[in-house]
């Protein structure tokens, strides 16, 4: 699965009352959270945002909140992934459970400027930038299959319900 | 719990209790496991989304409905018709799967205090809960791990859930403790040795002979914001006060330690007798520094109450600092007692007049403003001292609000003084107000 998207670089340690404040989190409908995403953060980023882009971040994206939230309102406002230094664990579990691609991979985002068009291979975790290539941290084997089902809800199905019902049933 | 082969190795606290979880074995620190979880604890922030990824999972019937723990907090009592219905998805779900532990508004409070209130974990348990506070019950001996709606509706689900075992630092307190320091203190002096990420992923362990002089609230404290230094989660080597506790919750002493020749990343001796109260300054809670650092900073409004600070011994020294004193003029005081037993029991000490009396707004258990719900949002340019775990922009309401994070002497000593101040100025002396 291919992603891409313009780059919007982003610093480190930027946290889910930036991504999404806490107010908002009464109602986890995708475009409604879009509205207010980045909202409290100082700048503009908010109105960097739009359909097709990558977030490109240093250290620590997604500290703080374990809100689901936050991976909705990114993807509700048009972001195809992230590409980090590196992500806080519960933010980067959300985001696979719910099929955002999430990658980690310092060399890229050094390499990345801002509004630079760039694509990822979700499945290889390989990121391409003009006539660079750069491959993210592996993932262990179980995030994987996690990613591949296509996020948590279509991976529990796999071991929930009967073959005839769900495409590609792991092997037991 | 899952029967597990003797180890090879030594072992820290959260491989041993993350091991008694595996399926399959051991969990030595780096291992991707799969886990049997004790307990799932669920707020109305998380839990309604939850139980609409769980339908999708295919499932009818949550896996095992006595280890489920609902809690009506984040946004209750209901500010919007949104949150309204949030709290309504709770009690369905609660009735519909017939789940025992569901607390709602009147006989709760917030979900990290109630779990040990209420006798819901023990030592040496692996709880998850749909909150990166969930780590609070370290202080009880349990592995607490925060993750998001998706992952919860997993563990209805199926039971368990996958974890990286988490490699671990260890500190050590040694030294007395002195006046107006407290586990909150403690932590933040962590936090600002760590930064923001500088335990990434880990485990926190804590240990030393100096923690017999803090409580099991000011453990909650300890333990509450290790993920502002990047931990999964943080754990107080059980000792007599956890055995104390162990035994009058659940009758049975706790047996479980980490092995004195575990492998950690690091392990540090910190002497508290020289520590000072200490604050976070915006925007990130680990910047802390000491006090005195920022003695005298003007302040517009003070919050007491969250998952770790809400606690008895938080209100205790709310009213020592308040006794005989008003909230300064122009100055906003809100206190929110965590649990509705603590809320009875601030009652029945004489705290709530104590309060009143002095000015200050007494709330309803919950998370309220802590994370920028309800119950006290803040305007631009307003300097907030709150004793709650995260100070980034926005988090309690407007994004050019400064808030600063302390312990609840210190808050209370700056709804009085309109400053911040040492605590013991307040004591010592009559003081300026206004």
């Amino acid at each position: 699965m291919w992603v891409s998207g313009q780059v919007v670089k982003l610093g480190h340690n930027v946290s889910t009352d930036d991504i999404i404040p806490g107010r908002y989190c009464d109602a986890f409908d995708e475009d409604r959270l879009a509205e207010h995403v980045f909202e409290s953060m100082p700048g503009d980023t908010r109105h960097r945002l739009g359909p097709g882009c990558l977030l490109v971040a240093g250290r620590n994206f997604g500290c703080g909140s374990a809100r689901e939230h936050a991976p909705l309102a990114l993807r509700g406002a048009g972001v195809t992934g992230v590409v980090a230094i590196d992500f806080a664990r519960i933010f980067f579990r959300n985001a696979v459970n719910v099929g955002l691609p999430a990658l980690t991979c310092p060399d890229f985002v050094h390499a990345a400027e801002d509004g630079a068009f760039a694509s990822v291979d979700v499945s290889s975790q390989r990121l391409r930038i003009g006539d660079r290539s750069f491959d993210a941290n592996p993932l262990p084997e179980l995030v994987t299959a996690i990613r591949d089902a296509g996020g948590l809800v279509p991976w529990v199905r796999q071991l929930t319900v009967p073959s005839h019902d769900s495409p590609g049933t792991p092997p037991k | 719990m899952t029967r597990r082969r003797a180890p090879a190795m030594p072992e820290t606290l959260v491989e041993k209790i993350a091991g008694a979880h595996a399926v399959g074995g051991t969990a030595p620190a780096g291992a991707t496991i799969q886990v049997d979880v004790d307990v799932v604890v669920i707020n109305d922030g998380c839990g309604p989304l939850a139980f609409e990824q769980f339908r999708r999972m295919g499932v009818n019937e949550v896996a095992d409905r006595n280890r489920v723990v609902l809690v009506n907090d984040h946004f209750a009592p209901a500010p919007t018709l949104a949150a309204a219905r949030l709290l309504n998805a709770m009690r369905q779900f609660a009735d519909e799967q017939r789940i025992p532990h569901f607390y709602d508004l009147g006989s709760g409070g917030i979900e990290h205090a109630l779990l040990p209130e209420k006798g819901l974990v023990r030592p040496g348990d692996l709880v998850f809960g749909g909150d990166s506070h969930t780590c609070t019950i370290g202080a009880f001996g349990a592995v607490g791990i925060g993750v998001g709606s998706t992952d919860i509706a997993g563990i209805l689900a199926l039971g368990r859930t996958w974890m990286r075992v988490p490699h671990t630092r260890r500190w050590d307190f040694v030294g007395h403790r002195p006046a107006f320091v407290t586990g909150k203190d403690l932590v933040l002096q962590l936090l600002g040795r760590l930064g923001p990420d500088g335990a990434s992923g880990e485990a926190i362990e804590c240990g030393g002979p100096a923690l017999a002089g803090f409580n099991l609230d000011d453990r909650m404290a300890l333990c509450n914001m290790a993920p502002e230094g990047g931990a999964k989660t943080a754990l107080v080597i059980p000792d007599q006060t956890t055995e104390a506790w162990a035994e009058s919750v659940h009758g049975s002493p706790v047996g479980i330690r980490p092995d004195d020749d575990a492998v950690y990343v690091s392990r540090e001796t910190i002497d508290v007798t020289a520590l000072r109260p200490m604050v976070a300054r915006p925007p990130s809670p680990a910047d802390a520094v000491p006090i005195d650092a920022v003695a005298g900073l003007r302040v517009d409004h003070v919050y007491i109450g969250n998952c770790a600070n809400g606690t008895i011994s938080d209100l205790r020294q709310t009213a020592a600092m308040l006794r005989g004193h008003r909230v300064a003029k122009g100055v906003r005081l809100i206190v929110v007692p965590a649990t509705q037993a603590i809320y009875r029991q601030a009652l029945s000490e004489g705290l709530l007049e104590v309060f009143v009396s002095a000015g200050a707004t007494v709330a309803s258990p919950g998370c309220g403003a802590c994370f920028g719900g309800h119950m006290g949002l803040v305007d631009a340019g307003e300097v907030v001292l709150a004793n709650i775990n995260r100070n980034y922009h926005g988090r309690m309401g407007h994004p050019n609000a400064q808030i600063y994070l302390a312990n609840s002497y210190v808050a209370a000593a700056a709804a009085v003084a309109g400053r911040i101040i040492d605590p013991a100025e307040l004591l010592r002396d009559e003081i300026g107000v206004g």
